[in-house]
């Protein structure tokens, strides 16, 4: 099929195809194609990534982070305290207008968390609000957060995907409602959603002019649900699109050649490890001797699979969490450096000269996995592959049916280590480990307020989950972007298309 | 008849219900479908509220037997993606499916009759080749590589159609040709085959000592009645078309049942998945059994074999 594509491609090129979409230019309209539909539009009621990618597009947030130095600006709060460990008191902007034409104020922050974070709700992204406890209302323009637990984390959320919605209009059609007729307060409107096939979005013109997102140029976003990859990639060359994302590296490599669309790729926050099961219960039961777990780790080269497998903009990582995240503090971590004469020795100083097997279950990245198997197999370990859907794989290993794990994980995009380590280590769902005192480390990383204290306790967490090899960091994955080679954009680690940052050339 | 006719449906009846038990089974036995429906990150507490929201945690059988009851009185239950009912979903959907149906078995005759009347004239001749080779093509492409191709070719080349989307007439040419075409080489056999044999019958000899013009005994007298089984075969070819059209459907983004079908499966939305292989099977146990009765209708010694 690859190959297919590249004759495609070839033909493309050679007869100078692909055309610059100069109508959508003059339109002033960017057409985006997107393979996943979202359940609903409602940013509380999808997980899907198109769905945040909309979240951010006709939303606004309380806290806004800047995806270029990460510093924290307010958005519709204008300022926020923390009262005590679970008091957080916020100023809210006035003067700003939902689409409909209702007043943000205090209601609407009161009304929007109370509602999604009340379990009976459903919301489907629980674990988003279920840090908050209440919200009461002090006056119009001033609320305040009253937390489970301390969560130090919370402004990072209030950044990320608790968005902001009109409580009288919510109040009334509930999340059927938004999602037919979404209203927000971001810097475009959905002027039409045809479910499951098309929405469109029209630059908001009483777009609030403090807010830290730019004023929007364009003046148009359609966006179409194309389920199939390769059509999406056929409509870039017939000018039907102006910009798609997650292109595999072999096709971006070869649209690269099409002159008139650029191919760009960008870091995200989704990193790959393995993970690896060294509790008890653990269905192999090497893996619990941490001179096999270190020979794992020198038996692959991570930086040779960085380049030449993910791609451009892949980092290698020494700890499982994304650099930028508050906490992820790498710099105790033991490195482990690709050497297989240190793998074979350590399996053979373990027991194993002779190697052992092993079954490494994977649910996406194919290729990679793949690669893995072959490094492990050249120092011995006889490792097989078992591939299978994401739901099946997650059901396995929480089931302690899995002794290596290929994990990637994203963290929602939220900037912050608790969103990852601690998933996978504080002793919750997703530990294999069970380690007490990875667990302890992470719980006060994860509750202390004093960002000084979380950083400690989360650099010596990755300091413990790497001298005991408890998992093989691997790299930081990418995406990569077409557009058209007249639209101005920029990628980040987010994975966020900020259509209010993009302009024609 | 009316004794044959009962027997089939009776038959029939009993096919819908095996195909509705096993998908069932099947499904529920591809993973968990509250992890899938959680998503990624869910929280074991979360995954067993849904897991008993939705009744996932009662045991499989009387799972099923609720779900038929609910079946055959039309409530198809409500879809765990898009929270809306599925009868909704695929009322939307199915006249986009049916129109691409109806013109790819359009296509598929329009194209089959001619080339296997020409087979059967011209048999054994280049022509004969030529049509066999067009149907060797046909059934050896995959569809969804065809489709690629005719995008390659009156897309992106030549610029004459849309690549994807329903928004007009256009949009159905290239979908309708790909899954047409799947469909084309057993009806081209089926003429040439009917037309090779009444060819040599005894009346179109007659007609030939007569002196009727060549074109009025190949239509008129031959292909009238080479053209019977086809008959049957339409009603069969219906059925596979139905299913080729996940395929076809999610290639092109047209909005039907098919591509329904794609995204209910990537989601693993199960009552969808379940109803559109009910409405699929269903569909085509139907057609089989409308094929068959035609068939008896017109000839007598079937009833009784």
């Amino acid at each position: 099929m690859r190959r297919f594509w590249g004759l495609v491609l070839g033909a493309a090129v050679f007869m100078g195809l692909a055309m610059p979409a100069e109508a959508q230019k003059r339109a002033n309209t960017v057409r985006f194609g997107y393979d996943q539909v979202p359940e609903n539009v409602d940013p509380y009621y999808n997980s899907v990534r198109i769905g945040v990618i909309l979240g951010q597009q006709v939303w606004d947030t309380l806290i806004f982070r800047d995806p270029k130095t990460n510093e924290y600006r307010g958005q519709l709060a204008t300022a926020w305290r923390w009262i005590d460990e679970r008091t957080l008191e916020l100023d809210l902007r006035q003067g700003v207008k939902f689409h409909n034409g209702e007043e943000f104020d205090a209601d609407d922050v009161v009304f929007t968390l109370n509602y999604v974070s009340d379990p009976a709700n459903k919301s489907v992204t629980q674990q988003n609000v279920s840090w908050i406890q209440r919200v009461d209302k002090i006056d119009k323009f001033k609320v305040r957060i009253v937390t489970r637990r301390p969560f130090p984390a919370a402004i990072e959320y209030l950044a990320g995907p608790i968005v902001i919605h009109p409580n009288e209009y919510y109040a009334q059609v509930g999340p059927r409602g938004m999602n037919e007729k979404p209203i927000g307060t971001g810097p475009y409107r959905v002027t039409e959603h045809q479910i499951g096939k098309q929405i469109t979005l029209r630059r908001n013109p009483d777009y609030f002019r403090d807010s830290p997102k730019p004023q929007p140029t364009i003046e148009s976003v359609v966006i179409r649900f194309i389920p199939d990859r390769q059509t999406q990639v056929a409509e870039m060359l017939a000018g039907g699109l102006d910009f798609i994302m997650n292109i595999a590296p072999d096709q971006a490599t070869q649209m690269r050649a099409v002159p008139t669309l650029q191919i760009v790729s960008g870091e995200t926050m989704r990193i790959a490890f393995l993970q690896m099961a060294t509790s008890e219960q653990s269905p192999t039961p090497a893996l619990r001797d941490v001179r096999v777990r270190r020979a794992i780790n020198h038996a692959i080269d991570r930086q040779t699979m960085a380049s030449q497998l993910v791609g451009p903009g892949s980092q290698v990582l020494n700890a499982i969490c994304f650099r930028t995240q508050f906490g992820c503090d790498d710099s105790k971590a033991t490195q482990f450096a690709y050497d297989p004469a240190k793998a074979r020795q350590l399996l053979a100083e373990a027991g194993f000269p002779n190697g052992f097997e092993l079954e490494l279950h994977s649910y996406r990245e194919r290729n990679q996995a793949e690669a893995m198997i072959n490094y492990l197999r050249a120092v011995g370990i006889r490792a097989t592959l078992r591939f299978g859907q994401y739901a099946t794989f997650r059901e396995q290993n929480r089931a302690n049916r899995v002794g290596l794990a290929h994990q990637t994980w994203g963290s929602f995009s939220v900037n912050d280590t608790s969103a990852s380590t601690s998933v996978f280590y504080k002793g919750v769902d997703d530990d294999t480990t069970r380690d007490p005192e990875l667990i302890a480390l992470l719980s006060r990383g994860d509750t202390v307020t004093d960002p000084e204290l979380r950083k400690v306790a989360y650099r010596d967490a990755l300091a413990r989950i790497s001298e005991q090899a408890f998992s093989v960091p691997l790299y930081s994955l990418v995406t990569f972007y077409a557009a058209t080679k007249d639209l101005e954009f920029t990628p980040y680690p987010d994975e966020m298309p900020r259509f209010w940052e993009m302009r024609w050339r | 008849m009316l004794i044959y006719t009962l027997k089939r449906l009776g038959l029939a009846a009993l096919v819908a219900f095996a195909v509705s038990a096993l998908a069932f089974l099947l499904l529920r036995l591809s993973g968990d479908v509250a992890i899938a429906i959680a998503g990624e990150g869910a929280r074991a507490e979360d995954i067993a509220m849904i897991r008993q929201q939705y009744g996932l945690d009662r045991p499989l059988l009387l799972q099923y037997l609720e779900w038929l009851g609910r079946t055959v009185t039309g409530d198809l239950g409500q879809s765990l993606y898009f929270k809306s009912p599925v009868v909704n979903l695929i009322g939307e959907k199915i006249g986009t499916t049916l129109i691409l149906g109806l013109l790819s078995i359009g296509f598929a005759l329009v194209v089959s009759i001619p080339l296997g009347v020409m087979a059967a004239i011209w048999q054994n001749s280049w022509v004969d080749r030529l049509c066999l080779a067009v149907a060797v093509v046909g059934q050896a492409l995959p569809n969804f590589f065809f489709a690629l191709c005719l995008i390659m070719v009156f897309a992106i080349g030549l610029r004459w159609l849309p690549v994807s989307g329903a928004d007009g007439w256009e949009n159905f040419v290239m979908p309708t040709i790909a899954l047409g075409y799947y469909v084309t080489p057993p009806f081209m056999r089926l003429v040439r085959a009917g037309m090779i044999d009444v060819l040599a019958s005894d009346y179109v000899r007659t007609a030939r000592a007569k002196g009727l013009p060549s074109s009025t005994v190949v239509i008129k007298h031959a292909l009238r009645n080479a053209l019977v089984p086809v008959v049957a075969l339409t009603a069969v070819q219906m059925g596979f078309l139905l299913g080729g059209s996940i395929v076809v459907e999610t290639v092109f983004a047209l909005d039907g049942l098919g591509y329904l079908a794609y995204q209910a499966i990537s989601q693993k939305d199960f009552p969808v998945i379940q109803a559109v292989l009910m409405l699929l099977s269903v569909g085509y146990v139907g057609l089989t059994l409308a094929a068959d009765l035609v068939n008896a209708w017109l000839d007598p010694r079937i009833r009784v074999a």
